[in-house]
């Protein structure tokens, strides 16, 4: 399935937007690695819904917009982006980073969002779930704690970063920081308002997830009841790209239910 | 020739076997390390060191912030400028400097300044810094603000020093409606700003800006590092058209006097070492550059090198390049005056004690230093730069 890439500018920001596959419209937003190029699960997705992955304002081949903050900002953002390309019925997907600006959102406005999956979100904090500090950890630390399954790590170590790919990780690490360093990788008033989303949800989470414990998904279900939760077994804090087909499967069944 | 005493005031007590356990000695290192007891006894003895440099002719003590670390015990420095004014009576008192990004209400900063600077009777010399990357892991600040908060807090601090009040601030970072700070400055128009630095183009430009002219030191860096600076910043004062003069110009370094180079090598090389390796070193580039802390292409060029921070310093080799100076008095007599006619500086800042230095050694190089070595400089830096062009 291929993929196309323009630029698209929302209100004087302009962005990468991903578009492949026929089908419902299916919105994805990334992690904190950013969405640079077009990966396995994009292509598993591609099968069955329209994909629109655009690269968020501060990461990757995006604008870095004086106003962005916070992920309040980029929440906004994503509301006039919806409006800006009309887009109606849509299931949005977020992973990590991108998980929280799904939910911070839905907690806005769902108008136009028909379903919406999170995937290992961050944005709530509970006490006593221990989390990673990935920017503490090493850069070893970095690709290893995402992964279960270490051959994957071990794969990716072994191929050394281009330039341009260290200027997108360092780009994307520093808009990273910016929207979560402190609180960290969450706001303390997105918990009070989840209640709002009352649109289908899904909540995915690797069973051995090390940045968010995926006793997270557990708490997520408190807030947004609704919710369907599935664990991913043995995978880490991103299944769509440690485990790309069963996640794919994860995400239509819940899209066919909903 | 301002010649002042920095201190960092370390824990020296540290179970080295069981920090040695830890990864860090900064953010993570656990607190349980520290022993209230012999932190109360070291506090008191490096307050006493501090009060004992007046004593013996030096023109100033120097104090400096850093925050969840065996490597300086001073959160606070305003703590231990405070507990050194009244005990003072005529040397200079140098914050160097309080961390401006990291006070979420930088008019603490102007306010207790300003008090430290009253009641000392315009002893202090205020100092600005943004802290290193570990602060911003052990306080939450974010570090892609730091440059701008930094930036802002100065401004505002400046303008509540020298501006009647009450006047209204908003800024990006700090909103106030009344800026009107008691008491104001002893010192007018506000008390001598100095900024130290590892060496970078935005902090040089920003001191030796004409609006400014801001004393700049250069601390713990390879001699050929410091004459570079230094030489970056007359460059920069020309540039901006006018001749900077040495007492904008400072270096901070540790030093060791002995009776002979071979004795001074041998009492403070295991103690210097633990300073470098142990109490400074153990910190990972992910702790001393945070994203956003510096430019992204110093950070691009961090991630191309997969550096580490510190390499493994030892005494000898630190010594020859400068890093620190140790020797006999006639050694670091020369080696300090050499450096000066060289290099330039108006300003020399010795740390006398570092790492697990202890009491009895710290004293002997105080000693040593005010008698054998501080005269002859003085008289160098009179005859090199004029009887006034430093103070």
């Amino acid at each position: 399935m291929s993929f196309n890439q323009e630029t698209c500018e929302v209100r004087g920001c302009r962005i990468t937007l991903k578009r492949g596959g026929a089908g419902p419209r299916l919105l994805y937003l990334h992690g904190a690695n950013g969405a640079a190029s077009v990966r396995p699960f994009m292509q598993e997705l591609a099968q069955a819904f329209e994909v629109l992955v655009p690269e968020h304002p501060g990461f990757g081949g995006s604008d870095e917009p004086d106003w962005l903050d916070n992920i309040h900002d980029l929440a906004y953002f994503y509301l006039d982006f919806l409006e800006q390309l009309d887009l109606k019925d849509v299931l949005v997907v977020g992973a990590s980073i991108g998980g929280w600006v799904a939910l911070e959102v839905a907690v806005r406005d769902t108008s136009r969002i028909r379903a919406l999956t999170a995937v290992g979100p961050l944005g709530i904090y509970v006490p006593g779930l221990k989390r990673g500090d990935l920017f503490l950890w090493t850069p070893e630390e970095k690709v290893r704690n995402l992964f279960y399954d270490q051959k994957i790590a071990d794969q990716m170590l072994a191929q050394p970063a281009t330039p341009e790919q260290v200027e997108t990780e360092v780009k994307n690490l520093y808009t990273l920081a910016r929207l979560a360093w402190e609180p960290r990788m969450f706001d303390p008033h997105l918990a009070k308002w989840l209640h709002r989303i009352q649109v289908p949800a899904q909540i995915i989470w690797g069973e051995h997830d090390k940045v968010l414990p995926a006793g997270y998904a557990a708490e997520f279900k408190k807030l947004i009841p609704q919710a369907r939760v599935d664990i991913v077994e043995r995978c880490g804090h991103v299944p769509h790209t440690e485990r790309p087909q069963e996640f794919a499967r994860l995400v239509r069944e819940f899209a066919a239910k909903n | 020739m301002n010649v002042m005493l920095f201190h960092l005031m370390p824990y020296a007590d540290l179970d080295l076997e069981e920090a040695d356990k830890y990864p860090h000695s900064w953010v993570t290192l656990p607190n349980r390390l520290y022993d209230p007891k012999k932190g109360h006894a070291l506090y008191n003895r490096y307050l006493d060191e501090m009060e004992y440099a007046e004593e013996i002719g030096f023109d100033g003590v120097c104090v400096n912030e850093h925050h969840q670390t065996c490597y300086g015990m001073m959160p606070s420095p305003i703590v231990t400028a405070s507990a050194l004014a009244r005990r003072t009576s005529r040397a200079k008192i140098a914050i160097l400097g309080s961390a401006l990004p990291l006070r979420a209400h930088p008019l603490t900063i102007a306010e207790e300044h300003a008090m430290i600077d009253n009641i000392t009777g315009g002893r202090l010399i205020s100092g600005f810094v943004r802290g290193i990357g570990c602060e911003y892991h052990a306080w939450g600040v974010n570090p892609t603000y730091s440059l701008a908060r930094f930036n802002e807090a100065h401004d505002l601090i400046v303008r509540a020093w020298t501006e009647p009040g009450p006047f209204e601030f908003h800024g990006r970072h700090f909103h106030f409606e009344y800026v009107n700070v008691w008491p104001r400055p002893y010192q007018q128009p506000h008390p001598p700003v100095w900024i130290p630095s590892q060496g970078s183009r935005e902090t040089i430009e920003f001191a030796s800006h004409p609006s400014r002219k801001y004393t700049y030191l250069q601390t713990f860096s390879p001699i050929k590092a410091v004459a570079k600076q230094l030489q970056s910043y007359r460059d920069t004062a020309k540039r901006y058209g006018y001749t900077s003069t040495p007492a904008q110009l400072g270096w901070a370094t540790p030093l060791y006097v002995g009776d002979t180079d071979e004795s001074a090598l041998a009492e403070c090389a295991e103690h210097y070492e633990n300073f470098r390796n142990r109490y400074l070193g153990k910190m990972p580039m992910e702790m001393l550059m945070p994203p956003g802390y510096t430019s992204r292409e110093s950070a691009k060029a961090i991630v191309a090198a997969k550096s580490v921070a510190h390499e493994k310093a030892e005494t000898a080799r630190s010594n020859e390049l400068g890093m620190m100076t140790c020797g006999s008095a006639k050694t670091v007599t020369e080696r300090l005056i050499g450096y000066m006619k060289e290099i330039g500086f108006g300003n020399l800042l010795v740390m006398l004690q570092f790492g697990t230095l202890p009491a009895n050694l710290t004293r002997r190089n105080m000693e040593r230093f005010a008698e054998d070595v501080m005269p002859k400089l003085k008289q160098a830096a009179k005859e090199l730069y004029g009887e006034a062009a430093t103070s």
